[in-house]
């Protein structure tokens, strides 16, 4: 049952301090999560948390600072340890795991890149991007061949040489996203990789992602505290707060039907008309066809314009064949929605 | 007065004979142990006189430029050496070189795992930390007393003592090193399962390189202060030169030796500085320019 997920976590809470096991029996008992950071002095990073991540999606989890992201990503490669809870990975019990085990399975089963890049220093780009296959053990020729194919797919060719300080951010980050791909595994996990780069480097950096995993198909855990990055990039969006999972589904439901007031807030700030597909909020069924027609992976934003002319817009297959319609009203009202609300 | 609370003469007279008894039954232990550091600096001087001098001049001022890329440094050392050689002081100043590379040679030997362990063991730093202290503070004619007494007056009392007096800013400075290496970094190479050992020399120690060399610096410098001191029990070179000097009141003589001793320390710092700058600049540090 746990090989339909490539990523499972089940109840994993994380405590910090000198005794977690006692607090653990506390929270356990119903204590509140702030009643014992306040008497114990411990950290509760993580509460109970549970996330299944498919093959093939791009999962992303988002929270503000202080909710627990990055700790939760770090659990899946068991860089930190559970204070309670299953964590599997490709049907494998990551907990069970020997020390020896646990390299090599870091070694061959699942990458990381890193906020701050967490690049060699000493190392040159091609040197950084063949640094897992050295440790995974791979000769000196096949691995600094496979890096300069990685190399020139992020766009980084003629900078084989170059030092990682002589690159800029953006840059560096393709060097990091390089040295996870080169690694050829089917498992990504991204802890706010984009974070650090400028906006229009970011948006760049997403939308050169997006293209990567149309051929690449790998599962991806990624970490945000951007919400519209979340709902860019997304095929599963989970919201984190405090630790504790609040809302996990696809980007459009959360926007649709936020959980509570925190997830909300978020909501609020998000442009529903890129947020939103058509394809969520369409006329289902056979009708005639439309003079005008949207892919189906389009959002509102596509469509607005076409109603300056038309009053039925088609949503078509990649095929071509329409499998629904939209009018104006329709797009307004999803848009509106939550307006009134806030 | 203070007053007497209690008797400490025998904890004195127990220290004494301690020692007396630790020459006269574990003498030879001690300089067995002792003899490969012996060797190891008369090959070196050896080696160091059988070469022709305008090699070894040579020499260095090759090294001067591969560090810094220009020619002044190699010119003041071609200048500088020039002057001992010219003040009849050439043989004087490669022993005291001998005595200063044997030093830095062991103290690196030791220093450097020590210093590893530290950054790893909190435990082992704090038991380190106050031995490393002691050894900086405690005056050298302290610990001259005993060594001479061990091994007698010689060569080997010479380096052990400039070595105790040169090593610890080496291992501290190993131990800062590996300290300071980024934890993101680290975090990564642990995320692509990499082993300790993979880490230690994969990523550790290259990061840490700029700070051991500064380290290796500090040592090769604090090893020349001890020349002085180190030739009252027996070494040669320039310090006896200085010593000399002063015990016949011929000013000029402990002059010049003493100008020679300047100018090692100059072409040793600035060199292991500028290689130490050179790798900073590569890994791309703060203030590597």
């Amino acid at each position: 049952m746990t090989h339909e997920y490539k990523i499972e976590m089940r109840g994993v809470t994380k405590i910090f301090g000198p005794q977690p096991d006692d607090v653990l029996a506390q929270l356990k008992q119903g204590r509140s999560k702030d009643e014992l950071q306040a008497e114990t002095g411990h950290v509760i990073g993580l509460n109970n948390v549970d996330l299944k991540v498919e093959p093939g999606q791009l999962h992303v989890v988002m929270g503000l600072s202080g909710s627990g992201k990055s700790t939760l990503i770090r659990h899946v490669n068991r860089l930190i340890d559970p204070t309670a809870g299953e964590i599997f990975v490709d049907g494998e019990n990551v907990l069970a795991m020997s020390l020896d085990e646990l390299r090599t399975f870091r070694r061959t089963k699942i990458a990381m890149v890193f906020q701050k890049f967490g690049l060699m220093p000493h190392r040159s780009v091609i040197d950084n991007v063949a640094y897992g296959l050295e440790i995974r053990g791979v000769d000196k020729k096949s691995r600094l061949k496979t890096a300069e194919e990685w190399i020139a797919t992020v766009g980084l060719e003629g900078y084989e040489q170059s030092r990682p300080h002589q690159l800029s951010g953006g840059q560096q980050q393709r060097v990091g996203l390089a040295r996870a791909l080169a690694m050829d595994v089917d498992i990504l996990l991204m802890d706010e990789a984009f974070s650090a780069l400028d906006p229009l480097i970011r948006s760049g950096m997403q939308d050169e992602l997006l293209v990567l995993q149309k051929t690449l198909n790998k599962t991806i855990l990624f970490i945000t505290h951007d919400f519209d990055e979340a709902l860019k990039i997304g095929d599963q969006v989970t919201v984190l707060q405090d630790g504790a999972v609040i809302q996990s589904g696809r980007p459009e439901d959360i926007v649709l039907n936020p959980a509570n007031a925190h997830v909300e807030e978020f909501v609020a700030d998000v442009n529903r008309a890129r947020a939103i597909h058509v394809h969520t909020i369409m006329e289902k069924g056979e009708f005639e066809r439309c003079e005008a027609g949207v892919p189906i992976g389009a959002c509102c934003e596509d469509v607005l314009p076409l109603f300056a002319e038309h009053d039925w817009v088609g949503v078509n297959e990649e095929d071509g064949a329409q499998v629904g319609r939209l009018t104006a009203k329709q797009v307004i009202k999803a848009l509106a929605r939550h307006s009134s609300a806030v | 007065m203070f007053p007497e609370f209690v008797n400490t003469r025998p904890l004195r007279v127990w220290m004494d004979e301690g020692l007396n008894w630790v020459v006269r039954n574990w003498g030879d232990g001690f300089e067995a142990a002792a003899y490969p550091s012996l060797v190891m600096l008369n090959k070196i001087e050896d080696l160091l006189l059988a070469v022709p001098w305008w090699l070894i001049i040579l020499a260095l001022a090759a090294l001067a430029y591969g560090a810094t890329r220009r020619f002044t440094l190699p010119a003041v050392v071609i200048i500088g050496l020039v002057f001992m050689g010219m003040m009849e002081l050439w043989e004087d100043s490669v022993k005291t070189m001998a005595l200063m590379i044997s030093a830095t040679v062991t103290a690196i030997i030791f220093s450097i795992p020590l210093g590893i362990v530290m950054a790893r063991s909190t435990l082992v730093r704090k038991i380190v930390t106050p031995i490393l202290d002691l050894m900086q503070t405690l005056p050298s004619f302290v610990y001259l007393i005993p060594t001479v007494m061990i091994f007698g007056p010689g060569k080997i009392p010479a380096l052990l003592a400039t070595i105790i007096y040169a090593a610890p800013p080496l291992v501290r400075l190993t131990d800062l090193g590996i300290r300071q290496v980024a934890e993101n970094v680290l975090e990564a190479a642990q995320a692509f399962g990499a082993s300790p050992s993979q880490r230690l020399f994969g990523v550790q120690i290259p990061l840490a390189l700029p700070t051991i060399l500064a380290g290796v610096n500090q040592t090769t410098m604090m090893a020349l202060a001890m020349v002085v001191i180190a030739s009252m029990i027996g070494a040669g070179g320039l310090g006896y030169q200085v010593l000399q000097g002063i015990g016949r009141l011929e000013v000029s003589r402990g002059v010049f030796a003493g100008l020679g001793i300047v100018v090692l320390a100059i072409i040793f710092d600035r060199i292991t500085q500028a290689y130490g700058k050179q790798l900073q600049e590569q890994i791309g540090l703060a203030g590597g320019r």
